[in-house]
């Protein structure tokens, strides 16, 4: 039996495709992912992510096991509101999933996790907070639901909608949130554009979502959100990092942080493990589409290299196929590479990402 | 949407048009199109090539996946329809005029062994269960 949000039947109501996604019965489109793909860089579409999981985390030493727990460093979070994105690892140094923590107030966190590890994450916070804080409240939030708004207009139409919320986050920063009565709005997401991910009661979800489409909002869905965030340069759990991988060889070295004094679960596996791989961003040269599993063939310094895409596909912005592979750090921006597809050798370029920000191609 | 009755069709959801000359034209259902979403890349066999029954001979890709595409029936390929290079989507448009490839059969008695429109709806009615 598929698990079900609680947008099951307003998907379906849409005309969306389903498909299992990890155990959730999810709307793969609503017709052409390319159209809801343009739409976001172009206009505003709409998400359900609600299966993806919030966990409060309350009590007075939230942020002392925090620090801990994760890996960057939650001592960023100075003003409420504020929001980090980081990795939660085993003490190996691998990547147990990547999270976003909001600070609401010093005895109130909020985590949101990935929906596939959302039940080992829960097992490994508690098991964590037991050893190390065990006065801490953990609580899944399975009673809301979560959309993603985003597109250059995601803020405008999410104003039209909620009344008041223009007042309450005009003056959001990126990756700054806030509470505004039965909505949590954060300006954050998963597409490379502005918007919003909203967290709110379950029962409240079909109305906003019927809401945001009759202002316009068009809805998206997984096939549109995986193009869009490859194009934004994020990366996928389970697709690009997963325990047996090093943050520091998936492109997210910016997210921990090894300088401060802090000690946290994984920093000594990765002072003992400096990263002998790196993630890259590709462009493909020739004819082609790039997929996951692929093999990457590099000349370096008169020597070959091996690596792995990790992530492929074609970018819709781009109208070129683009992934991020995983190989040998001595690979570096401009050096040419070649990708074996099928029978065939095709060229790529190895380019800095993110592909496309903010509605504009960068590579 | 109807599937022309006036097509032969495979249990892996091309389309064949036995045309008046004896050649025979060749696309993807479709039903096809539908499980493959957007169409972004279309690669297709090169003119003169001898294809055997059920050999690979072209690649459809979508945003979600690539699908290899099956020789139908044996023959020569005598043209292919380039336009879908850099216009796959039309595969999604109109399926049954986007043609793929057209072959000179080396043995048109092939021909009878493909699916009517009545056997390929029967198939796809047998897949969704």
């Amino acid at each position: 039996m598929l698990k079900m949000t609680p947008l099951n039947q307003a998907h379906r109501d849409m005309n969306a495709k389903m498909v299992d996604f990890g155990g959730w019965d999810m709307p793969l489109h609503y017709g052409s992912q390319l159209e809801e793909h343009h739409k976001v860089r172009q206009d505003a579409g709409m998400f359900d992510v609600s299966h993806m999981l919030p966990v409060d985390i309350k009590g007075e030493n939230t942020r002392v096991f925090l620090r801990q727990l994760v890996a960057n460093n939650v001592d960023k979070l100075s003003i409420p509101g504020k929001a980090l994105y980081t990795c939660m690892l085993t003490p190996q140094g691998g990547i147990i999933d990547d999270l976003i923590v909001y600070f609401l107030s010093e005895s109130w966190f909020r985590i949101v996790v990935n929906a596939g590890t959302a039940e080992k994450d829960v097992a490994w916070i508690l098991k964590q907070r037991d050893a190390i804080a065990p006065e801490l409240e953990v609580t899944p939030r399975r009673d809301l639901a979560m959309i993603a708004v985003q597109g250059p207009n995601a803020r405008a139409k999410v104003w039209q909608v909620i009344p008041d919320a223009q007042a309450a986050t005009e003056n959001l920063k990126l990756f700054q949130s806030t509470v505004l009565s039965q909505y949590f709005i954060a300006r954050t997401g998963y597409t490379g554009e502005d918007g919003f991910e909203i967290i709110l009661p379950v029962d409240d979800a079909t109305a906003f979502w019927k809401a945001l489409h009759a202002a316009g909002v068009a809805p998206a869905g997984l096939g549109a959100r995986d193009t869009l965030r490859l194009e934004a340069g994020m990366n996928l759990y389970g697709q690009d990092m997963d325990e047996s991988t090093s943050p520091l060889a998936s492109g997210l070295t910016w997210t921990v942080d090894l300088k401060s004094e802090r000690d946290f679960i994984g920093k000594q596996a990765l002072l003992d493990n400096p990263a002998t791989q790196q993630l890259i961003g590709l462009v493909l040269l020739d004819r082609g589409v790039l997929r996951g599993h692929q093999t990457v063939v590099a000349q370096h310094d008169g020597n070959e290299y091996q690596g792995e895409i990790t992530s492929g596909g074609f970018s819709p912005t781009i109208n070129q196929s683009i992934a991020l592979a995983r190989i040998a750090s001595q690979i570096s921006i401009d050096d040419d590479v070649s990708v074996l597809v099928r029978d065939k050798k095709l060229r790529a370029k190895v380019v800095k990402y993110p592909f496309v920000r903010n509605g504009k191609a960068l590579v | 949407m109807s599937i022309p009755t006036d097509l032969k069709y495979t249990n892996s959801h091309e389309w064949v048009k036995p045309e008046s000359d004896g050649t025979v034209t060749i696309g993807v259902t479709h039903h096809a199109q539908e499980l493959l979403g957007d169409m972004v890349f279309v690669e297709l066999p090169q003119v003169g090539r001898e294809l055997a029954q059920k050999e690979e001979c072209a690649v459809a890709e979508s945003v979600k996946a690539a699908a290899d595409v099956y020789a139908p029936i044996s023959g020569e390929v005598i043209a292919v329809n380039s336009d879908l290079e850099s216009e796959p989507e039309k595969i999604n448009q109109d399926s049954y005029n986007a043609w793929l490839f057209k072959l000179k059969p080396s043995n048109a008695a092939e021909l009878d062994g493909l699916l009517d429109a009545t056997g390929y709806q029967t198939l796809l009615e047998n897949e969704q269960h």
